[in-house]
């Protein structure tokens, strides 16, 4: 049981990435990576959402009825969304007035309803919870690094504090103003995916098409 | 009854709608405590934001204030922007300018030729705020707003007791592009606007921001401020949202009867 619990904890950081593997909540990894702050509590509301939604869809998962299967879920979801949008607003104000949003977008945000359907509908509660912790942070380990790449390349800084004085402030770096933009996560998503499959070959798909080698004699 | 649901097939209509009603009512009973039981924290966030941001404006704030007292010194007043007089007709403490926006009953639809700021309605009333020292007015603090390339800026402006002498700016909401646009927030560019006119001996609006560096040699330079680089249409719209909020359509009534309160 242990090592099971640590599988689907571990599980989705490299070898099952939601993001990386699945490509499942590209959106808010475009939206909320210009800075490293708000990454991070991004991170941590869908970490919540997740854990918390598979948690309680698990609990009731023998008593759903399967034709409104879908609407129970969004239901649990939408509701926990709300509570943490709530919470940030008043607990972590100046953030969640940056992530405006994008908290609330966490409702569709295929990880949450993926998770909910794939696993917590046919899992004990227990190991629901595990699985949506483990996803969750799946999502946060390429969200922190897409979050420092852009605000180190973008604005010098980490968190906030500088690292590379920028030009306009008396130092030295010019800033690279397509890494503030949502498409360089694009790039820097590709890139990260094309690093863990050639690190990871298991997760390389086959190509679906292939361009047929003709002999000259064949043609004739 | 429990054991009976818990018993009860899952895909009959009778289990599918109970399911479906205590459902909604657990959720609604969720949602509905997290927002009152944290309402009141909310609220308190939000006119703390303001009071920041009007301390901010008024070069009153660093790490260590204390925003509630160092607000005593600030006296807030209702105006009704077209005649540009006081008014008590709205409560100054729960007076939301951005509300009344929406209101037809408080506001007004503006035609396209004076929407400079792209704002489309207008509040009849606006809250200015005087920064007090020693029952001195010392700055003026007026709440702006309009369009920019992405988003609706919404800022303050801090003005000399003259009335025409820009002491600060700030804008503590906006969409605009981190980097490009977002430079707004640019400590240094907002230097640029401290001593800056709005208007010229002849009451002739001429506060812009101009694209690139204003030229130091025209004699336009005291109304001239730097646009952005890399973010003309934020720059412009910076420069109209100004020119609509100190003009006639805007504060221009209550600039001209401070100023002649002054002389």
């Amino acid at each position: 049981m242990a090592s099971d619990a640590k599988k689907v904890v571990l599980d989705p950081l490299f070898d099952n990435n939601p993001i990386a593997l699945q490509v499942l909540g590209i959106c808010s990894a475009l939206a909320v990576t210009s800075k490293l702050s708000t990454a991070l509590i991004m991170c941590v509301a869908l970490t919540a959402v997740t854990a918390c939604s598979n948690a309680s869809i698990s609990m009731i998962r023998n008593h759903v009825p399967t034709n409104i299967r879908i609407i129970v879920q969004m239901t649990i979801i939408a509701s926990l969304v709300i509570v943490v949008d709530q919470v940030l607003k008043a607990y972590a104000f100046q953030t969640s007035k940056e992530l405006s949003v994008f908290v609330g977008l966490i409702i569709t945000n295929c990880i949450v309803l993926g998770r909910a359907e794939a696993f917590a509908m046919k899992n004990p509660v227990g190991a629901s919870f595990l699985d949506g912790i483990g996803n969750g942070l799946g999502y946060s380990i390429i969200l922190i690094a897409v979050g420092t790449v852009r605000e180190l390349f973008g604005s010098g800084t980490i968190l906030g504090y500088v690292i590379l004085p920028l030009e306009s402030n008396g130092g030295w770096y010019v800033p690279n103003g397509m890494m503030l933009l949502p498409p360089s996560a694009f790039f820097i998503i590709g890139l990260l995916i094309w690093g863990l499959r050639t690190w990871k070959t298991a997760q390389m798909e086959k190509p679906e098409y292939q361009i047929h080698q003709v002999h000259r004699t064949e043609v004739m | 009854m429990l054991k009976k649901l818990l018993t009860m097939k899952n895909d009959s209509t009778q289990k599918t709608l109970i399911v479906a009603l205590l459902l909604c009512l657990v959720c609604s009973i969720i949602v509905s405590a997290s927002a009152v039981g944290l309402k009141p924290i909310q609220e308190k966030n939000k006119t703390a934001d303001i009071k920041k941001n009007i301390l901010d404006v008024a070069g009153l704030l660093n790490d260590y204030t204390d925003i509630d007292a160092e607000f005593e010194n600030i006296e807030a007043r209702i105006i009704d922007i077209d005649s540009g007089d006081y008014t008590n007709e709205v409560d100054v403490q729960v007076y939301n300018q951005r509300k009344a926006a929406k209101d037809p009953a408080m506001s007004q639809r503006l035609n396209a030729d004076s929407d400079l700021a792209k704002i489309k309605r207008r509040a009849n009333f606006a809250t200015v705020y005087f920064v007090k020292e020693q029952q001195q007015t010392r700055l003026i603090i007026l709440p702006v707003h309009g369009y920019g390339l992405w988003s609706t800026m919404y800022g303050f402006i801090a003005l000399e007791p003259d009335a025409n002498t820009i002491y600060s700016l700030k804008f503590y909401e906006h969409g605009e592009t981190p980097g490009l646009g977002g430079e707004i927030d640019n400590p240094d560019w907002r230097e640029l606007w401290q001593g800056k006119k709005i208007v010229d001996e002849d009451n002739n609006l001429k506060l812009e921001v101009v694209r690139g560096k204003a030229d130091p040699g025209s004699t336009n330079l005291p109304y001239q401020i730097d646009g952005l680089a890399g973010a003309t249409l934020t720059s412009k719209g910076v420069s109209n949202l100004m020119q609509y909020w100190l003009g006639q359509n805007g504060f221009g009534p209550f600039l001209n009867k401070l100023k002649k309160e002054n002389s």
